[in-house]
């Protein structure tokens, strides 16, 4: 990657080519812009500036897990639509073009892998898939994951990229939070660990659930971790906002996460977590 | 739309008719509710219903916790602060008898006068609400004290500082807290249940519903925001989403509905005081029997089975 020229000073202000949204392959920060076998080969993570991109479930599962280690569990789970659910568009209209789009069946990946040889549990979120949101699937597929962590005695590791719950299911998405809640209760009781990994953003009914009960907090770097995204805040309150509001950093001087951990260090810390609550095995 | 839960009614109906009247009085009460209620889901309410009900449990007039305290609980201690490091007058707990015995209760309170609203934020709890409400828990455990758990929030407060005090694991812990507990848990939405600020202090063994109550996974506002561009389309995010009584226990998300005076609760605090505490009780009554185990057990079971996922496409 060393012949690689920085053009980032020139391209910084440079406006995006369709004057609407700038290439996914350009760093919103520094303006870096990368081809898609550099952006993989660094986690999908700014060489240049070090902002983390957003990485799919079935990236994230392949930069965590030892290779080939990962089989998918509840795959087949499909939402369907309790409330008919008709906005702009129905909402399974919306389902069926997030499933076409992602070629994730949900918003939730779970299975069981290997981090570093330590098996472990692992359920992972996929904000392409209608912002990540909880509806009664990502919540079936958490409490499996969950129930599969204690039967098999392994840690549950949770990585989570939401928007909160999904608003076309209605009361029953908010259910999804005391649901999950019980669900990592049962694993704690059953003597299990869960490991929460919160990427960027994980707001709203996720944060306020499942999310927050891990036995440890790991944040990636400038993840928006808050219970109401910076927009509201600023429209109820008109409060004005510091620069990091809800952002990882800010979360860690307060006492709400563990440790803020880049991408890159993130596979072996999870390795080191899972050796330890193995107690040394 | 009529479906399970018009079916499990039926059921109970039955089954209670055909029971030999050892409770007489009691059971009829119980006969005529459970028909009242199954007229209520035939009947599939409309949008204005819908709509009606939004502005019901919205009303400035409409009872707030502690108007039920004044009328239902005797010798009322309230507690304050999460002990750590504030005091949250939106959400407030207390001790008090119920019916003859001591019980833990938590409301979200909302204000009467513009000071009182102010003083109260609206009835937005901050994190520090849910530290008080969780060491009220633990005081309920400690001692075997069954809690009453009373909703009527809007959302629980979005501002810098509540975020900063953690407002998003509050909230998670809160409901931790009580999926842990070994005594009995009744809650009740009595206004708006708003979102996760709600369910904060709602993971409960029966969880009831006024009649003009709405329970929302967001405000009609937000939704309507966010899904139509438009806060001005409340009306049909409402309509979209089902936030009333009669959906919710049709959804299995409530186990009844506490029926309200004829125009609404705000229109006699005192008979809306009486049928609610009658509710309470006889919720509180039938979980009378069961072992700290079984509650704690089944409480669980009943949040983890509610709106089972539908059979693989």
């Amino acid at each position: 990657m060393s012949e690689r020229i920085d053009v980032s000073i020139e391209h910084r202000h440079a406006p995006a080519e369709d004057g609407g949204k700038p290439h996914p392959n350009t760093c919103p920060k520094c303006g870096s812009h990368y081809r898609d076998d550099e952006l993989a080969a660094s986690l999908y993570v700014c060489t240049q500036c070090g902002h983390h991109f957003p990485v799919h479930a079935r990236d994230r599962i392949v930069q965590l897990t030892d290779e080939d280690s990962f089989v998918e569990e509840a795959a087949e789970l499909r939402s369907d639509d309790p409330l008919e659910f008709f906005d702009l568009r129905p909402y399974a209209e919306r389902l069926s073009e997030a499933e076409l789009s992602t070629g994730l069946g949900e918003a939730m990946v779970i299975g069981r892998a290997a981090i570093e040889q330590q098996p472990c549990q692992l359920a992972v979120m996929e904000f392409g898939f209608m912002g990540g949101s909880m509806g009664r699937v990502v919540g079936e597929k958490f409490v499996r994951a969950c129930d599969g962590a204690a039967e098999r005695g392994v840690p549950l590791v949770s990585v989570t990229t939401t928007g909160g719950a999904r608003m076309q299911e209605g009361i029953l998405s908010l259910m999804q939070l005391p649901k999950t809640v019980c669900a990592v209760e049962d694993l704690h009781d059953a003597g299990g660990t869960l490991i929460s990994v919160m990427a960027h953003p994980t707001t709203a009914g996720v944060l306020a659930s499942f999310a927050s009960l891990g036995d440890v907090l790991v944040a990636e770097p400038g993840a928006l971790l808050s219970f109401t995204g910076p927009r509201v805040v600023q429209q109820t309150t008109r409060e004005k906002l510091p620069d990091d509001f809800g952002l990882a950093e800010s979360n860690y001087r307060h006492g709400h996460v563990d440790a803020i951990v880049p991408r890159p260090e993130l596979r072996g810390t999870v390795a080191r977590l899972l050796r330890l609550f193995a107690n040394g095995r | 739309m009529a479906g399970e839960a018009e079916l499990r009614l039926r059921e109970q109906l039955s089954r209670l008719r055909s029971l030999p009247l050892l409770r007489g009085a009691k059971l009829s009460g119980e006969l005529e509710r459970l028909q009242k209620q199954l007229d209520r889901l035939v009947a599939e309410p409309s949008s204005e219903e819908i709509w009606r009900s939004v502005e019901l449990a919205r009303h400035p007039d409409r009872p707030y916790t502690l108007d039920y305290v004044e009328r239902l609980l005797d010798d009322w201690f309230e507690l304050h602060g999460d002990h750590h490091h504030g005091d949250d007058a939106a959400l407030v707990a207390g001790l008090g008898r119920f019916r003859g015995r001591t019980i833990v209760l938590l409301g979200n309170q909302k204000g009467r006068d513009v000071k009182e609203r102010t003083r109260r934020n609206f009835g937005m709890a901050y994190p520090e609400g849910y530290g008080k409400a969780m060491r009220a828990m633990d005081l309920a455990e400690r001692h075997g004290f069954p809690i009453i758990s009373l909703i009527d929030i809007p959302g629980a407060y979005p501002g810098v500082t509540a975020e900063q005090h953690g407002q998003g694991g509050a909230i998670a812990r809160s409901q931790a807290e009580l999926a842990r507990l070994h005594v009995p848990v009744v809650a009740c939405v009595i206004g708006e249940g708003g979102s996760g600020g709600a369910i904060a202090t709602a993971l409960a063994d029966r969880v009831l519903m006024q009649e003009n109550a709405i329970y929302t996974v967001i405000s009609p506002e937000g939704c309507a925001a966010i899904l139509w561009r438009d806060a001005g389309e409340a009306r049909k995010a409402a309509a979209a989403f089902k936030p009333d009584a009669a959906h919710c226990l049709e959804l299995g998300v409530i186990d009844a509905i506490v029926p309200e005076p004829a125009e609404g609760a705000h229109t006699d605090t005192d008979e809306a005081a009486r049928l609610l505490g009658d509710a309470l009780a006889e919720s509180l009554e039938l979980l009378d029997g069961l072992s700290g185990d079984d509650l704690r057990r089944q409480r669980r079971v009943r949040f983890r089975t509610i709106g089972q996922v539908p059979a693989t496409r």
